[in-house]
């Protein structure tokens, strides 16, 4: 195997891989911050209830868990829309720190809910090992792979539309940017969060899907990818749910090729130490460029 | 005459603790209307008590003889009363095409496409601009959008807080040029203005604001003439 092919292989494909699911989470962590104007630490833990929603589907449903992609987006959507309610909006009013220790809390409780329905081990999706898609007999890339890198340029566009070219998508924009404006202007700003949580929860859950089929479902799988995602949001510009996509596919490459053999033959990190790649990049934009790299709002 | 907007015995602040005392006033239909006074007089807050924006204690606001003290901001607009605040009255990361389609949400007109067009010719300098970012813009474009907006919604009366407040002499007096087109085309205004004299000269009713309550109200250009207005609040200077 040349060098070029045993890189895509093995460290571009699944670099874009972990990077759709860092996007596809940055993206709701992103609108939520620039719409409700706090930063959402219970996101990780919407994706896990996401990817229970369809891991259970598939118990009782003989269909490939990505065609069962709506049950887990109705139950992460209606569990975002129920939290909401109970947990976030009576605290709008108040300083965000509370709506962000109050999210911590919810995080809690999806966590616990999903040991309690789902129980604490690794589930999958698929039992077995399925083969690689074999491209112009040189690239093998899991199919999963390929499914979630395809879906995920999907989503980006429909995204990208609907920001721009739909009336409830130029309204979450409009919020996002003046939210008292908005409200002059006739908006209806409560509308604009439902959807917020709408699009938040089902990016998540998709996200949440991905992540739990790439290795296995337990209750800690979104609470994990946590880090990655803020600092993908972070890196895209806090508020700019595209700029959080690119964010999301910049870290996970980021992370994966920091453990090519760039030098030698062995890894230039130790792949255990990868997640600190993440960690360095949102720390050095925190300090450099704190408005990320689409010009988003200062945290 | 009719009067469009009557406001009797308004009381209203924040934090409850009242800045306007017992504002009683009317405003004709189809007329520009100017309030001045000094800095914290409440002319500000009596224009967002009119538009829910502040805690009335007492009073009610009238429009077309329909009582919208308790309505919300947003039930406003399809109403048919569109505002400019002073500050902040532009979406910065919106194209001026997407800040003047946000203006229609709230009250969808029939035909967009003709407001859209009435819309820029009152604004020509904003048509070939329609793709650019209105965070962008100078102050005084920014205006135009932000009343370009306002105006997408056809409001029968459009309150503005300080339209021309930052703006170089050339923009000022272009806007209140504009502000006389507005009027032309049927559309009452309320304004708040610092620039009171030249205010005034397009204004057909004049209210004088003291400590939050009605000083004197007359005809912009009795307000001219009046020699203790001049005194007090005009700089002293012959208009």
């Amino acid at each position: 195997m040349s060098e070029v092919v045993f890189f895509i292989n093995l460290y571009l494909v699944p670099g874009l891989t972990i990077g759709a699911v860092y996007a596809l989470g940055a993206v709701g962590i992103s609108m939520i911050f620039g719409i409700l104007r706090f930063a959402h630490f219970a996101h990780g833990d919407l994706m896990t209830i996401g990817g229970y929603g369809v891991l259970t589907a598939v118990w009782f449903i003989p269909l490939h868990p990505l065609l069962l992609l709506p049950f887990g987006i109705a139950l992460a959507v209606g569990a975002a829309l129920t939290v909401d309610k109970f947990f976030y909006r009576p605290l709008r009013q108040l300083p965000t720190i509370y709506t962000v220790i109050s999210s911590f809390g919810v995080a809690l409780i999806f966590r616990s809910v999903a040991q309690l329905f789902w129980s604490s081990g690794n589930q999958v999706f698929i039992p077995g090992i399925r083969p690689p898609l074999v491209l112009f007999d040189t690239f093998r890339i899991a199919t999963l792979h390929a499914q979630v890198i395809v879906l995920t340029i999907v989503i980006a566009i429909a995204l990208h539309l609907f920001l721009s070219r739909s009336q409830m998508g130029r309204s979450m924009r409009a919020v996002s940017d003046e939210p008292e404006l908005a409200a002059i202007a006739g908006l209806d700003t409560d509308k604009v969060v439902r959807w917020t949580w709408i699009i938040g929860a089902s990016l998540a859950a998709t996200a949440g899907v991905f992540a739990g089929m790439d290795t296995s479902m337990h209750p800690n799988l979104g609470w994990n990818l946590l880090l990655p995602m803020f600092a993908a949001a972070i890196l895209g510009g806090i508020g700019k749910p595209m700029g959080a996509m690119a964010g999301g596919l910049i870290i996970g490459l980021a992370e994966e090729l920091a453990t090519y053999p760039w030098i030698g033959t062995d890894p230039f990190i130790s792949p255990s130490y990868k997640s600190a790649v993440a960690f360095l990049f949102m720390v050095g934009l925190l300090l450099f460029r704190p408005q990320g790299l689409f010009k988003g709002r200062l945290l | 005459m009719n009067n469009l907007l009557s406001v009797s015995g308004l009381t209203a602040g924040y934090g409850g603790a009242p800045v306007i005392h017992d504002i009683c006033l009317d405003f004709v239909e189809h007329q520009i209307a100017v309030i001045i006074g000094p800095n914290g007089a409440g002319k500000s807050t009596l224009l967002k008590t009119i538009f829910s924006l502040t805690e009335k204690s007492d009073g009610t606001v009238n429009f077309k003889g329909g009582d919208i003290s308790t309505l919300k901001t947003s039930q406003l607009v399809p109403l048919g009363i569109s505002a400019v605040p002073q500050s902040r009255n532009i979406f910065p990361t919106l194209t001026i095409e997407e800040n003047l389609d946000i203006g229609t949400y709230a009250a969808p007109p029939e035909d967009k496409a003709a407001v859209r067009n009435k819309v820029l010719n009152l604004f020509p300098d904003l048509a070939d601009k329609l793709d650019q970012p209105a965070g962008e813009l100078s102050g005084g474009q920014r205006q135009m959008v932000a009343m370009g907006r306002a105006l997408m919604s056809e409001p029968s009366l459009l309150l503005l807080d300080e339209p021309t407040a930052g703006l170089s002499p050339a923009y000022l007096e272009k806007i209140f040029d504009l502000l006389l087109d507005i009027r032309n085309n049927g559309v009452t205004i309320i304004m708040v203005e610092q620039n009171a004299k030249q205010a005034l000269r397009i204004a057909d009713q004049g209210h004088v604001l003291v400590n939050g309550r009605c000083f004197v109200s007359n005809s912009g250009a009795a307000l001219l003439a009046d020699e203790e207005v001049r005194r007090l609040f005009l700089g002293g200077v012959a208009a």
